[in-house]
C-alpha cells in the first residue's frame, strides 16, 4: 500500500478509474496539461490523452451540462468544479437537470455522473474562494453529496461514487488535501456512499461532523477524553444519504449531541440532523442537540476567517455546555 | 465595425518603440503631459506589481495575481475613463484601480485577506474585484444601462479575461448591450491563457473582438502592450458611448509575464520561446520608454527620479497597510444586512466571546 495525502487518493481513484472503465471522462477547467490546480488530476492527462482527461473552456453550465448529455449518450463523466465557490453557474443544469432526468425520464436517461469540488475555508485562499455550501445539493432530492475527511475514504468515496448509477456531488476539503498521508489500498476499492464512520468510539456525547471539521470535532472529543468524559465522533462522509443507523444508535446510546459544520448555522445540514434525532431518538436524548457552525455572515475574507470557523476551542465549549445540561 | 469579423490589430507603436502612421497622428494631438502620465502610471503599476510579488514570498500578503506584462492595457484604458465612469474590475486589475484612484494601502489591504481593500474612497466609482469569472460584465451593462435611463453621461466598463469570453455571463451581457444600446465598455484583456487554457482552447474565433459581430456592436482589437493605441480605442470607444453610439468590445492582446496567481507555476503549461518573446520583445513599458527617449521626452535621470518616487509611495502604502489596526472578529457581522436582525445580534455576540454558540 501507498502512503498518499488526501490530494493524492482522488487522483490515484482518477487513473484506477480511467484505467478500469473506459466510459470514464474527466473534464473541467486546466484538469489537463496543468493537472489541476491543486493537481487532483496531475498526469492523468499524459497517460490517458486529450479525449479522456479534457481541458474545457471557462463555463460552468457549459461542463456540467455537457457532462449530463455525455452521461445520457453512454459515457460516465467525472466533472472538475475548480472551486465549488464558482459552481453557481451550472446550478441549473445540476438542480433542474442531473436531479431530475431519472424521473423525468422514467428511469431510461438518468444523469449518472460526478462532480467534484473543493470546498470550504482554512487554506488563506483569496476572496470568494472558500463557500462550504453542501446543503444546498443535500437539498435537492435526486442527487448524492459525500465529502470524505482521509485519504483512504477520498479514493473510496470517489470510486464508489463513479460506480453509483445517480447524479454524485463529490466535495473535497481543500483545508484537508495535504494535511495527513495514510496508507492507501491499490486498485479498484470502494467505500458505500450512505456510510458514516467512526473516527472515536465514547459513551457519554456524540460528535457529527464532515469534511475539514472532522480533525477539529475529533481533537475537540480527545481533550475531553484526557478528562474522563468519552465521545463518539461520527464522520458523516455521505451527506446524502444519511447514515441513520449509526447517528440514531449513538445518540440512543449518548443522549447528548453536538454537530459541528463549517457552513452557516441557518439551514446548514445541522438543522437537518436536529430534526431526524428529534424524530428518531427525542426520548433518549438529555439535552437539547448543539450546533457550532461558522455564522451567518458571508464567509468573511481570510483575515477573519479563524474566527468564522468552528475550531477545537468552539467546539470543546459546546462540548461542555451539552455535558453540563441536566 | 459592425456586424464584420474585425480581426485586424489596431498598432501605434510598435515593439521597437517606433510610432505607426495611426500612431503619428494620435501622438501629435497629445500634450506631453499625458503622454509622461503614461510613463508614469505603467511604472508604477510594475514596480507595485514586483513589490506584492515579493510581499507575498515573505508571507506579508496572501495568495497574489501578477499582472506584470499588463501594464498599457490597464494605464491606457484607465486613463482614458473620467471620475462619473464606473469601473467594474476583474482581480487583476490593481492598475486600472491605481489610477481610478484606489490608494495603494487599500490594494494591499484586500490581498492581505481584508475586506476594507475592498472599499473605494468616496467619489471613486470603483467596485471591488469580481473573482467569480464574467460575473461583472451583466453588471457592467446594467450600471450603463441606468446611466442610460437616467440621463447621466458617463460610461461604464467591465475588465475581464479571455477566458471569460467563454462563460454565459458574458453572452447574456453582450447581448443586452447590443439589444438596448448601452453605453458600455467590455475591455477584455486577451493574455492568451485562462490560467493553463490557451484561448484556442476558449473559443473556435481566432479573436475574441470578432464575437461581437453576432451581437451587432463593435468589436475593436488592439495590440495590449501599446498604450498609446489601448488609450485612442478606450478614448473613442467613451465618446461614442457618451454620445449615443452604445456599446463597444475592445480586446487588448498582451501577456501576462508572471504566472496566473502566486501559487501557479505558469512554466508547466506555456513554451519557453512564446514567454521569451513576450518579456523580451513586446514588453510594454520597454517599447514606451524608447518612444518618450527618442522623443526627447525623458532622460535616464528623470527615469531613476521617478522609480525612486514610485518605490517610496509604495513602501508607504505598505506602511500604512500593515499598521491598519485590524477591526474585531465581529467586523464580519458589519454591513451584512441594512440593518442587523436578532439573529445576527446574537450570533455576534457569541463571536464576541469567542465561541460555543449553543441555543
Ligand atoms: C466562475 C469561475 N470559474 C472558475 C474560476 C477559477 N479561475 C480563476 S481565474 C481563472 C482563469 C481566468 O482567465 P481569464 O478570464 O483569461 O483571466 P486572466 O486570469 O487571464 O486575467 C479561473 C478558471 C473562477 N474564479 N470563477
Ligand atoms: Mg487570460
Amino acid at each position: 500500500m501507498k502512503q498518499l495525502t488526501l490530494v493524492q487518493a482522488i487522483n490515484d481513484a482518477l487513473r484506477v478509474a480511467l484505467e478500469h472503465d473506459p466510459r470514464v471522462i474527466v473534464l473541467g477547467e486546466d484538469v489537463g496539461r496543468n493537472g489541476g490546480v491543486f493537481r487532483a488530476t496531475e498526469g492523468l492527462w499524459e497517460t490517458f490523452g486529450d479525449d479522456r482527461v479534457i481541458d474545457t473552456p471557462l463555463a460552468e453550465a457549459g461542463i456540467v451540462g455537457t457532462s449530463i448529455g455525455m452521461a445520457i449518450n453512454g459515457l460516465k463523466p467525472v466533472a472538475e468544479i475548480q472551486f465549488l465557490s464558482f459552481i453557481y453557474p451550472g446550478i441549473e443544469q445540476i438542480i433542474t437537470h442531473a436531479a431530475r432526468l431519472r424521473t423525468r425520464t422514467q428511469g431510461n436517461h438518468p444523469a449518472s455522473l460526478v462532480i467534484r469540488a473543493p470546498y470550504g475555508g482554512g487554506i488563506r485562499a483569496p476572496e470568494l474562494h472558500c463557500d462550504s455550501t453542501e446543503s444546498l445539493f443535500v437539498h435537492i432530492p435526486g442527487l448524492k453529496v459525500v465529502t470524505p475527511a482521509t485519504p483512504r475514504d477520498a479514493k473510496g468515496l470517489l470510486l464508489a461514487a463513479i460506480n453509483d448509477p445517480d447524479p454524485v456531488i463529490y466535495l473535497e476539503p481543500m483545508r484537508l488535501y495535504r494535511s495527513v498521508r495514510e496508507e492507501v489500498p491499490e486498485g479498484w476499492v470502494e467505500v458505500p456512499l450512505g456510510k458514516a464512520r467512526k473516527v472515536r468510539e465514547g459513551d457519554e456525547l456524540t460528535v457529527i461532523a464532515w469534511g475539514a471539521m472532522v480533525p477539529v470535532a475529533s481533537e475537540a472529543a480527545l481533550q475531553w477524553e484526557r478528562q474522563g468524559v468519552s465521545c463518539d465522533v461520527i464522520d458523516l462522509r455521505s451527506l446524502y444519504p444519511l447514515d441513520e443507523e449509526t447517528i440514531i444508535e449513538s445518540v440512543k446510546k449518548t443522549g447528548r449531541v453536538v454537530i459541528v459544520h463549517e457552513a452557516p448555522k441557518t439551514a446548514g445540514l445541522g438543522a437537518e440532523l436536529t430534526a431526524l434525532i428529534n424524530e428518531q431518538a427525542f426520548l433518549y436524548l438529555e439535552a437539547p442537540v448543539a450546533r457550532v457552525t461558522g455564522y451567518d455572515v458571508p464567509v468573511p475574507m481570510y483575515a477573519l476567517e479563524d474566527a468564522f470557523r468552528p475550531d477545537v476551542k468552539r467546539v470543546s465549549q459546546a462540548i461542555e455546555q451539552v455535558l453540563a445540561f441536566e | 465595425m459592425i456586424g464584420q469579423l474585425n480581426k485586424e490589430m489596431v498598432q501605434y507603436v510598435t515593439p521597437e518603440g517606433y510610432l505607426t502612421e495611426q500612431g503619428r497622428s494620435c501622438w501629435r494631438a497629445l500634450p506631453d503631459e499625458s503622454k509622461l502620465q503614461f510613463y508614469r502610471w505603467m511604472t508604477m503599476v510594475r514596480l507595485f506589481d514586483r513589490r506584492a510579488v515579493l510581499l507575498q514570498r515573505q508571507g506579508r500578503i496572501g495568495t497574489y495575481a501578477p499582472l506584470e506584462g499588463q501594464e498599457a492595457a490597464q494605464v491606457g484604458s484607465a486613463l482614458a475613463l473620467s471620475q462619473a465612469d464606473w469601473i467594474f474590475p476583474s482581480y487583476r486589475e490593481h492598475g486600472v484601480a491605481m489610477v481610478a484612484g484606489m490608494p495603494l494601502s487599500q490594494i494591499f489591504l484586500y490581498w492581505m485577506g481584508r475586506v476594507e481593500g475592498c472599499e473605494a474612497p468616496e467619489g471613486v466609482r470603483l467596485m471591488p474585484p469580481y473573482v467569480p469569472i464574467a460575473t461583472q460584465i451583466p453588471q457592467a451593462v446594467g450600471a450603463a444601462w441606468a446611466a442610460k435611463l437616467r440621463g447621466e453621461e458617463s460610461v461604464a466598463v467591465a475588465y475581464f479575461g479571455d477566458g471569460a469570453t467563454s462563460e454565459g455571463d458574458f453572452h447574456e451581457g453582450c447581448n443586452f448591450a447590443g439589444v438596448f444600446q448601452v453605453p458600455v465598455i467590455l475591455f477584455c484583456q486577451n493574455n492568451g491563457y485562462a490560467i493553463s487554457v490557451p484561448f484556442s482552447r476558449q473559443s473556435a474565433t481566432e479573436t475574441v473582438a470578432e464575437k461581437t459581430a453576432a451581437y451587432a456592436f463593435e468589436g475593436v482589437r488592439v495590440d495590449g502592450n501599446d498604450v498609446l493605441a489601448v488609450y485612442d480605442a478606450m478614448r473613442q470607444a467613451v465618446a461614442k458611448a457618451k454620445t449615443g453610439g452604445g456599446p463597444t468590445l475592445i480586446e487588448a492582446v498582451t501577456y501576462r509575464k508572471g504566472s496566473h496567481t502566486t501559487a501557479d507555476d505558469a512554466k508547466r503549461y506555456r513554451p519557453e520561446a512564446e514567454v521569451k518573446e513576450w518579456v523580451e520583445q513586446k514588453d510594454p513599458l520597454q517599447r514606451y520608454v524608447r518612444l518618450l527617449k527618442a522623443e526627447g521626452l525623458l532622460s535616464d535621470a528623470d527615469e531613476s527620479a521617478w522609480e525612486a518616487e514610485c518605490k517610496e509611495r509604495i513602501d508607504l502604502g505598505i506602511r500604512e497597510a500593515e499598521s491598519a489596526t485590524p477591526p474585531p472578529a465581529t467586523h464580519m457581522f458589519e454591513h451584512v444586512y441594512a440593518q442587523m436582525g436578532p439573529n445576527e445580534w446574537r450570533q455576534r455576540q457569541q463571536c464576541e466571546q469567542g465561541g460555543g454558540q449553543v441555543g
